[in-house]
């Protein structure tokens, strides 16, 4: 069994307010080490055994066409071990 | 572990059983055992710790809940009474309109944004459990200071989670309160009501009848949500040097709950279901002890066809679980296909778990063992009844020998910076940043809603048919005297109701109250009872149920007594509605009533931080009297605007400020008291100057005070000499919850 | 005239879109999402709601409905479609439209009575309107602020594909206060604020609503 992690994030130039308002927050808290927050959505899928090249492509197949919105979304795969 | 199952228990009955644990006390464990001739099963304890508990089983507060059946006024427009899911009420042609207010007060605070959620989820089922589609909500909340620092992390999250879920379930927000006080500081109360509507044949009720016929659940699958919530929570205070208490709160989930609906809705059209129950507090062994009970009084069911979100729950915490969006109907194995249809057309999980007997037990198995064998009604209506001890309080005749002394203002200055000092408090000033979180425009039938006296709904787009809502409650009141508090309460819910053009119908109430185990509470909690029965029968609105919240309280300092009153009423074309706020300019500024220096437990006397004084005795005649001039006078006002917290400049204030049409009142007398009194049974209206004699000649035949303070217009709101700009009163107005919240 | 008007499980302004539909004088036909079949409607439209509670992203789930393929089709055929609300959402998410809806820059839902102009009477759902009209009509919304890149929005504005902005003070950060495009055709249209609860005054804020319910019906003059 494997796990594939899909990472979504707003593209740079998309207006974030849900992460300006965690790093606006976070100083109020006490915490100072933050320059900037940005908040995505990250999303782990379980497949049987190890994934080959071709489930990979299907996974980035269905990142673009469901998981993320490519006009204000960039996404990145990566397998979990 | 070994499954617990009636055989075991028939020959185990040495066990000891953490009863305790599970909130029962001895003498309530004994019952049990007697009810049943041996010692309960864990599942069976489980049960009935739970049913039992004050949140459930009213254990505390049935023996004075029952002058609400015995002083029932009659009424023609009741059609069923307390103790269904929720009071119907006949409102002409052909329809009937379904309504109740519920608390949600101890997740709230654990949780705000889900506690508050899932207080609207559950309201909202109970309204569709009585045949009726939802169509409208209101949210009476109340919060510690409003600048401090437990409150700021409690309203909005509070606030969000009712416009997440209420605006998910496509149901128009209309009104409702938001109070501040200090005595709700660890104890917010979030009250939610819902109305729904549907025809006279469509009533459904909550019974399990005809042997044979099936148990169906169906709605989200089943999971460890809020375990042990209702009797852990509702039945405990919380205190600064226990544990701290991580229950698992309930977490809803509205899009499941709208495809309930409609799918619910479905089904009712086709007359699929003869019983319906939704599953709030306690479950599933609420939901089939609670339907078996009112039914034929036998049922049998299997937990292991119950879907599960987690295979590892047992027996007990699948019938203890409150997972959300849930509902149990009694099926006619002719209909059960065609009910499993339209489930799948809505993609909503239903599964048959059992089936209605002609027995007198409700038995419940697990992987073909009998692990619950209970006579229904002990588990749902027979719990157990206190008539716990009440003392009046010390505090009562101390405070009542009080003269409240206030600031009384004089100069054009001092009158100026008063009012705007009043209207920019908290609990004055614009609530808009918490109401523009919720959507009043769904389903395209909102006629008024906040910050109108009423939220009215139009439920017939033929004949213009309506329905108008007001909850009132004024804590401070009820403190001083609990009594005439409830009266004063149920009168201004009705004049809320009448200034709209709306002919009051019904009660329901929600009352919030400090622990039943304080004597002292427990007196407030009986006289509010003994003066809302009493209300309600001379003014013959009848009750048609509610709510009781017990156990607000930290330590061992209880909340004001707050009894929330909700009145419906009916209006035969909302065309004809009045609302509250100037439209033009040259109209004659009327006030109905009289005033007095009623300065106890008002909002001025609760700025400065003066308490004590004896508050205004009801006289409900009159205010009877009050209503029926302002139904009879509607066609002659062009405004209407009851007087309460914050008297005449709360009022004024509104009725200006929201098209921004300026007043200039001229006023003898005190004009402090004429201002910030809260003399009950008074009313500002606006006429056009043609028609002012008509209505102080209608005055007169009712036997109410009529007196012209004044005319509209201009962008000045002038009291006598006093002169405040409407830019400034409206900065002062509406600057207020930004400031606090952001 | 039939309009459509298409129920995802989770849609709301469903019946209030039909009654606009009513009073605008077409009739109105309602159209399930799984069915991909259109009954001949001459217009369709995609209500406000919190289609599939808005899970994923809004409009995210709704786009593969069956009913979209069809539409979808029809749209690209010069069909007049109009996206309310999460009707926009799905409009964008199914690329008839270009940008992105996103979470309001205020964090919360924001219900308000928004003053618009119209700058683009030449669309199958505006041509009713007078060209700069000034409306109020309900904004309410969690996700309207409307997003794209640079080029977008250069082509949007050069072309006149904005039909309605905001005025008054910015209820979501949207770029260039925009509450309404429209696609190169002018037949598809996605609208953030909701014209169905402006038809009458009793119910809504004015009845400025209407128009663009009327609009559609003087496009299929002749059909």
């Amino acid at each position: 069994m494997a796990k594939i992690v899909v990472d979504v994030m707003l593209k740079p130039e998309i207006l974030d307010p849900q992460g300006q308002a965690i790093s606006a927050a976070l100083p109020r808290l006490g915490f100072s080490f933050a320059k900037s927050v940005r908040q995505g959505k990250r999303f782990e899928i379980e497949i049987e055994g190890e994934p080959t090249a071709a489930q990979l492509d299907e996974v980035a197949k269905a990142s673009e066409t469901l998981l993320a919105n490519p006009v204000i979304e960039n996404f990145s795969v990566r397998v979990e071990n | 572990m070994s499954l617990d199952t009636v055989l075991k228990a028939k020959t185990s009955p040495e066990i000891v059983q953490p009863f305790a644990e599970l909130g029962l006390k001895p003498d309530e464990y004994a019952r049990i055992r007697e009810i049943l001739g041996r010692r309960p099963t864990s599942s069976e304890l489980a049960m009935y710790s739970v049913m039992w508990s004050e949140h459930c089983s009213y254990k505390s507060s049935k023996v004075h809940l029952r002058q609400f059946g015995e002083k029932a006024p009659h009424s023609d427009a009741l059609l069923v009474g307390i103790g269904e899911n929720a009071g119907v009420v006949d409102v002409g042609q052909g329809y009937v309109v379904t309504f109740k207010i519920e608390s949600h007060n101890h997740p709230s605070f654990v949780e705000p944004y889900q506690g508050a959620a899932t207080g609207v989820g559950g309201i909202v089922r109970d309204i569709l459990t009585m045949g009726a589609r939802p169509i409208a909500v209101m949210d009476p909340l109340r919060f510690g200071p409003a600048d401090a620092p437990d409150t700021r992390r409690v309203l909005p999250g509070i606030v969000a989670g009712i416009g997440g879920y209420g605006n998910c379930l496509g149901l128009p927000n209309i009104g409702g309160e938001i109070v501040f006080d200090e005595s709700y500081s660890g104890n917010p109360l979030v009250n939610a009501l819902c109305v729904g509507v549907m025809r006279h044949e469509q009533i459904k009720l909550a019974k399990a009848s005809g042997p044979g016929n099936l148990v169906v659940l169906f709605g989200a699958k089943t999971g460890g949500d809020g375990i042990g919530g209702v009797s852990v929570l509702a039945s405990e205070t919380f205190d600064a040097t226990g544990p701290a208490k991580r229950p698992s709160v309930q977490v809803g989930d509205p899009f499941t709950e709208k495809v309930l609906i409609e799918c619910s809705l479905e089904i009712f059209a086709e007359d699929l279901v003869v019983g319906i129950q939704d599953l709030g507090g306690a479950g599933l062994s609420c939901a089939t002890s609670e339907l078996a009970s009112a039914g034929t009084g036998g049922m049998k069911v299997s937990l292991d066809g119950v879907p599960l979100r987690d295979p590892s729950l047992s027996p007990e915490e699948i019938l203890m679980s409150e997972s959300q969006e849930r509902m149990c109907a009694i099926v006619e194995p002719k209909h059960i296909a065609r009910f499993m249809e339209i489930c799948k057309k809505w993609d909503v999980t239903a599964t048959v778990i059992g089936e209605v007997t002609d027995g007198d037990r409700l038995v419940i198995t697990w992987h073909g063992e009998v692990i619950v064998e209970v006579p229904p009604r002990t588990v749902a209506h027979d719990g157990p009844v206190y008539n716990r001890p009440i003392v009046k309080p010390d505090y009562v005749e101390k405070l009542a020998g009080i003269a409240p002394v206030v600031p009384m203002p004089k100069s054009p200055q001092e009158i100026r910076a008063a009012v705007l000092k009043l209207i920019s408090s908290p609990n004055m000033a614009d609530k808009s940043w918490v109401t523009s979180q919720y959507d009043r425009y769904v389903q395209g039938n909102t006629i008024q809603s906040q910050p109108e006296d009423s939220g009215m709904v139009r439920i017939d787009e033929k004949t213009n048919l309506g329905i108008a809502i007001s909850t009132d409650a004024n804590a401070p009141w009820s403190y001083l005297n609990p009594y005439e508090g409830a009266k004063l309460a149920l009168a201004e819910a009705a004049r809320n109701i009448a200034t709209a053009g709306a002919k009051p119908l019904a009660v329901t109430n929600c009352l919030n109250f400090g622990s039943p185990e304080d004597p002292g509470v427990m007196w407030q909690f009986a006289e509010t009872v003994r003066g809302l029965a009493d209300g309600c029968l001379e003014m013959g609105l009848p009750v048609t149920g509610g709510n009781v919240s017990f156990y607000n309280q930290t330590a061992s300092v209880p909340i004001l007594p707050t009894p929330v009153i909700g009145v419906l009423g009916v209006i035969q074309d909302v065309r004809e509605r009045t609302s509250m706020a100037f439209d033009r300019s040259g109209l004659e500024i009327i006030l109905l009533g009289e005033t007095g220096a009623d300065f106890a437990g008002s909002e001025w006397a609760a700025i400065h931080k003066v308490v004590g004084g004896k508050i205004p005795i009801a006289d409900l005649q009159k205010e009877m009297r009050l209503i029926d001039l302002l139904l009879e006078g509607q066609p002659l006002f062009e405004s209407a605007h009851d007087l309460s917290q914050g008297g005449l400049a709360s009022t004024i204030s509104e009725m200006v400020l929201k098209n921004g049409i300026g007043a200039q009142l001229s006023m003898e007398g005190s004009a402090a008291t004429l201002l910030f009194s809260e003399t009950p049974g008074r009313v500002l209206v606006a006429v056009d100057p043609s028609d002012e004699d008509a209505v102080h000649a209608l005055a007169i035949r009712y036997g109410i005070s009529s007196t012209r303070i004044g005319v509209t217009g201009g962008q000045v709101l002038e009291i006598n000499d006093a002169t405040i700009d409407l830019a400034d009163l409206r900065r002062a107005f509406t600057e207020t919850f930004p400031k606090l919240f952001g | 005239m039939k309009v459509g008007v298409v129920t995802f499980p989770g849609s709301l302004d469903d019946h209030d879109a039909a009654r606009a539909v009513r009073l605008a004088g077409a009739d109105s036909v309602a159209l399930w999402h799984a069915d991909a079949d259109l009954h001949g409607v001459d217009a369709v439209i995609l209500p406000g709601g919190f289609s599939y509670g808005d899970y994923l992203r809004c409009g995210a789930i709704s786009r593969f409905a069956p009913v979209m393929t069809s539409i979808i089709e029809e749209a690209n055929n010069g069909m007049p479609v109009l996206g309310i609300c999460n009707g926009f959402q799905v409009l964008c998410e199914s690329h008839l439209l270009p940008g992105a809806l996103t979470r309001n820059q205020g964090l919360h839902f924001l219900c308000t009575d928004q003053l618009l102009r119209i700058e683009n009477i030449e669309t199958a759902w505006t041509s009713a309107f007078a060209d700069g009209a000034e409306i109020v009509i309900p904004l309410k919304n969690g996700e309207g602020s409307y997003q794209c890149d640079d080029a977008t929005l250069e082509m949007l504005e050069k072309d006149g594909r904005i039909i309605a902005r905001y005025l008054g003070q910015d209820p979501n950060g949207s770029r260039n206060r925009i509450a309404g495009i429209s696609n190169a055709n002018g037949n598809v249209v996605g609208l953030m604020p909701h014209p169905e609860h402006a038809i009458d005054p009793l119910t809504g804020p004015s009845a400025d609503g209407l128009a663009f319910f009327t609009s559609v019906l003087t496009q299929m003059v002749g059909k």
